[in-house]
């Protein structure tokens, strides 16, 4: 019998080893793999011949020709392609990390609001979470830039604050700062105050440990990084000005203009990542055993401090892993921005620049790139963190 | 000495019924001293509520219902304060169906009802084999749908996809997606969990690669790319070339969320099918899918909400879905300033489906929970 089982492995049923399917699985779809990729790269080198493209990068040196409204770097009509798409790129980042701060911020209240003892805020804050992330995001982009801040008024008629701060249709037009010499010790002190505060709450924290004795570090370092910057600030006379925008003729002249694309999509991002975050925070926060918190309140621990200490530790280990691939979703997101004509990644480089040079083969591929570099560095990062968070578990 | 005593006397009155305590717990105050006024900082945040709800609610209804107006079919019916619900009205044809010819609207009808039919059929929990129905819905229907649409056989006139927009594409879109990238993402789901290496390398930077990548960006290859890669021979409808870019994006997240099934299927189950002489699909066809995906299915619904909802990303490319067809009515000079009421109608479509779709995956969440 054995040997009957033996011979049939070694000679008739090859096919039945398991290992060797394995083989020829992986041997019939490597050969798969090739032939469409190769009949892939035939066929555009083909396509790309007949029409007459030429390949390569070259074009990223090229003379681009067209200004951009928001510009956080140089940039002008003679600037090349490159800078184009390093302009691109900085909007990208810069609406992407307004939105992730202001979402975080707004999708943990919404979140603790929905937790809330009190009735009307919870049912709020519930009316939030379903109406904004039940329409999509797109809508909502447009909606705020169309419905919402083209139906404000003119420059002349502009929406004023103070006389300061200015609202229309071309955008809000804040004051802007002009630095004196001497400020730069305003800053220095800031950085100071932030490292020693550092210092503060890690010294605090092992005297703690050591003596049992606790010192408020929180209200310290806070008193510390407003205080230090705010003391220099007035001891040096202030050197500080702020240019104020003022209407001249048809359009202000002076201050920092927010465009309307920038507030349009940094709002409707903001709003609708942070409903998904409130449900993120909500749900982490009632992941908590309630036992827990039993168990710190008969320990005499303050509600205060059985929230900080208690429920938000073990609550963040479910929700920073998700809270990340929201704030991924988000920069994602950020591409609809060419549909209203915010001049990030996609508008400027997939879209004005692929139209221009034609390079769709390129640009696509860097347009691609660049998300996907995100997207696996912050993976990386979270995953860095989360394992710090998670060895604390027993 | 007949004198009655008193005492029997109080006996024969009927007693009062007993009362409850007063409890200051119950009843409309009690109720809203619990939820509402139950501390100064609680008060405080409910009058600033209260407040917020008459400044905003009121006058938003105001605007919607009571200062609207609803009949009519040009501009001039339009002379309230509040929304014209006219400009949806009077383009209400071209938002459901596009620019599909009328004669043939009663194709796209059909459809519909099919559609309703079958997912009435596959929601509502008493009726039976719904097995049988949900493979349908996967294989039959699209292919019927499709003859349906397009039409160009069986006698049916041709119309070109050129022609299908509004709600009709936006619904062709999601299901497409769905049907497509349910399968695809098993697939994939089973191959990132292969013993293969191979199989799982190219499953895994599959995955990864769509995962990392804007839908635009995916879009905007579908619309540019796609023609490259193919023999210059073959003309690829537009639509077509926007759903592969969909299908492929979905199948990634979708195995994302199978997986998640897979993992949580107990190894024995595995073991058990192998040491009963069942080949890989038949454990994984007959024993593990089916306990993983019902497990999951909350998980797969609510993927279909975000498809749903990323549907309207196809008006970057150009195809006329409900979101497109409304923001291209907006720019008509008969009816400008409509914005609000366009946005707000369209959102209201959008939010029906999403809202219903993912009540359902939390009941399906609810009755999974107490199974164990």
């Amino acid at each position: 019998m054995w040997r009957s089982v033996q011979r049939s492995r070694e000679k008739g049923a090859l096919w039945r080893d398991p290992s060797f399917r394995a083989l020829v699985v992986q041997a019939v779809l490597l050969i798969a793999l090739a032939a469409v990729i190769f009949m892939l790269v035939s066929n555009t080198m083909s396509n790309l011949e007949e029409r007459g493209i030429t390949t390569g990068f070259g074009f990223l040196s090229e003379r681009a020709g067209f200004s951009i409204p928001q510009t956080l770097v140089d940039y002008t009509g003679n600037s090349s392609y490159a800078m184009t798409f390093v302009v691109g790129l900085l909007n990208t980042l810069l609406v992407s990390a307004m939105g992730v701060v202001a979402a975080t911020l707004i999708g943990f209240l919404v979140g603790i609001a929905r937790l809330s003892p009190n009735w009307l805020l919870a049912k709020a804050a519930m009316v939030y979470v379903e109406t904004f992330r039940n329409i999509p995001l797109l809508l909502q982009i447009l909606f705020w830039y169309f419905a919402v801040l083209q139906a404000l008024p003119s420059p002349r008629d502009s929406l004023s604050f103070f006389e300061t701060i200015f609202l229309n249709i071309r955008g809000l037009v804040v004051p802007a700062p002009l630095p004196q010499p001497g400020f730069s010790a305003v800053l220095w002190a800031l950085l100071l105050a932030v490292v020693a505060s550092f210092f503060l709450v890690r010294f605090a924290r092992r005297r703690q440990d050591r003596t049992g004795q606790r010192l408020p570090a929180g209200w310290l370092s806070l008193a510390l990084i407003v205080g230090l910057p705010l003391a220099v600030y007035a001891f040096s006379g202030f050197p500080l000005n702020w240019e104020v925008p003022a209407l001249a003729g048809f359009n202000f002249q002076g201050g920092i203009t927010i465009l309307p694309e920038l507030a349009a999509l940094w709002l409707a991002l903001s709003i609708y990542t942070a409903s998904f975050i409130a449900e993120i925070v909500r749900s982490g926060i009632q992941s908590v055993d309630h036992g827990q918190v039993e168990a710190a309140r008969s320990l005499g621990l303050t509600p205060g401090v059985t929230l900080r200490k208690i429920v938000i530790p073990q609550a963040m280990r479910l929700i920073i892993p998700q809270l990340t691939s929201q704030h991924l979703n988000l920069i994602k997101n950020s591409s609809l921005a060419t549909a209203i004509g915010y001049p990030d990644l996609v508008a400027v480089f997939a879209g004005t620049a692929l139209n221009q040079t034609g390079q769709a083969l390129e640009i696509i591929a860097i347009t691609m790139a660049v998300y996907l570099t995100i997207s696996l560095v912050v993976s990386f990062l979270m995953n860095l963190y989360n394992a710090r968070v998670q060895i604390k578990e027993r | 000495m007949t004198t009655s005593s008193p005492s029997s006397e109080t006996m024969s009155t009927p007693m009062i019924p007993q009362r409850e305590p007063p409890d200051p717990r119950r009843g409309v105050t009690g109720w809203l001293r619990k939820n509402l006024f139950s501390s100064p900082l609680n008060s405080i945040v409910s009058l600033i509520m209260l407040a917020f709800a008459v400044l905003i609610v009121w006058p938003l209804l105001q605007w919607a219902i009571i200062q609207a107006d609803w009949l009519g079919d040009t501009r001039q019916a339009c002379t309230g304060e509040g929304a014209c619900w006219v400009f949806i009205s009077a383009r209400l044809e071209s938002i459901v169906y596009g620019f599909y010819p009328e004669s043939e609207i009663w194709r796209v009808n059909i459809v519909f009802v099919m559609l309703a039919g079958l997912i009435a059929w596959l929601v509502l929990p008493r009726l039976p084999s719904k097995g049988w129905v949900a493979l349908f819905a996967l294989t039959g229907f699209p292919i019927i749908a499709f003859f349906l649409l397009a039409g160009g056989a069986f006698g049916l006139m041709p119309v070109s996809t050129r022609d299908w927009g509004g709600l009709m594409l936006t619904l062709t879109i999601a299901v497409v997606g769905i049907v497509g990238s349910l399968p695809i993402g098993i697939l994939l789901a089973l191959g990132r969990r292969s013993s293969m290496p191979l199989v799982r390398g190219v499953s895994v930077v599959f995955i990864e690669f769509w995962r990392g990548v804007p839908l635009i960006t995916v879009l905007f290859m579908a619309s540019v790319m796609l023609p490259l890669f193919v023999p210059s021979e073959i003309e690829f409808d537009k639509l077509l070339r926007a759903l592969v870019g969909i299908m492929l994006f979905w199948s990634a997240y979708m195995a994302e969320v199978v997986r998640g099934g897979l993992q949580s299927i107990d190894k024995g189950q595995d073991e058990a099918g192998m040491s009963l002489g069942l080949g890989y699909w038949q454990r994984m066809g007959l024993i593990v899918l089916p306990q993983a995906l019902k497990l999951v299915i909350p998980g797969i619904v609510n993927t279909f909400i975000a498809l749903f909802k990323d549907t309207s990303l196809v008006l970057v490319i150009g195809l006329l879905d409900l979101l497109s067809i409304i923001q291209s009515g907006l720019t008509d000079p008969e009816w400008l300033g409509y914005a609000m009421e366009g946005y707000v109608f369209a959102a209201l479509v959008y939010w029906v489906f999403c809202f219903s779709m993912s009540r359902y995956s939390q009941r399906v969440e609810r009755k999974l929970h107490t199974g164990h």
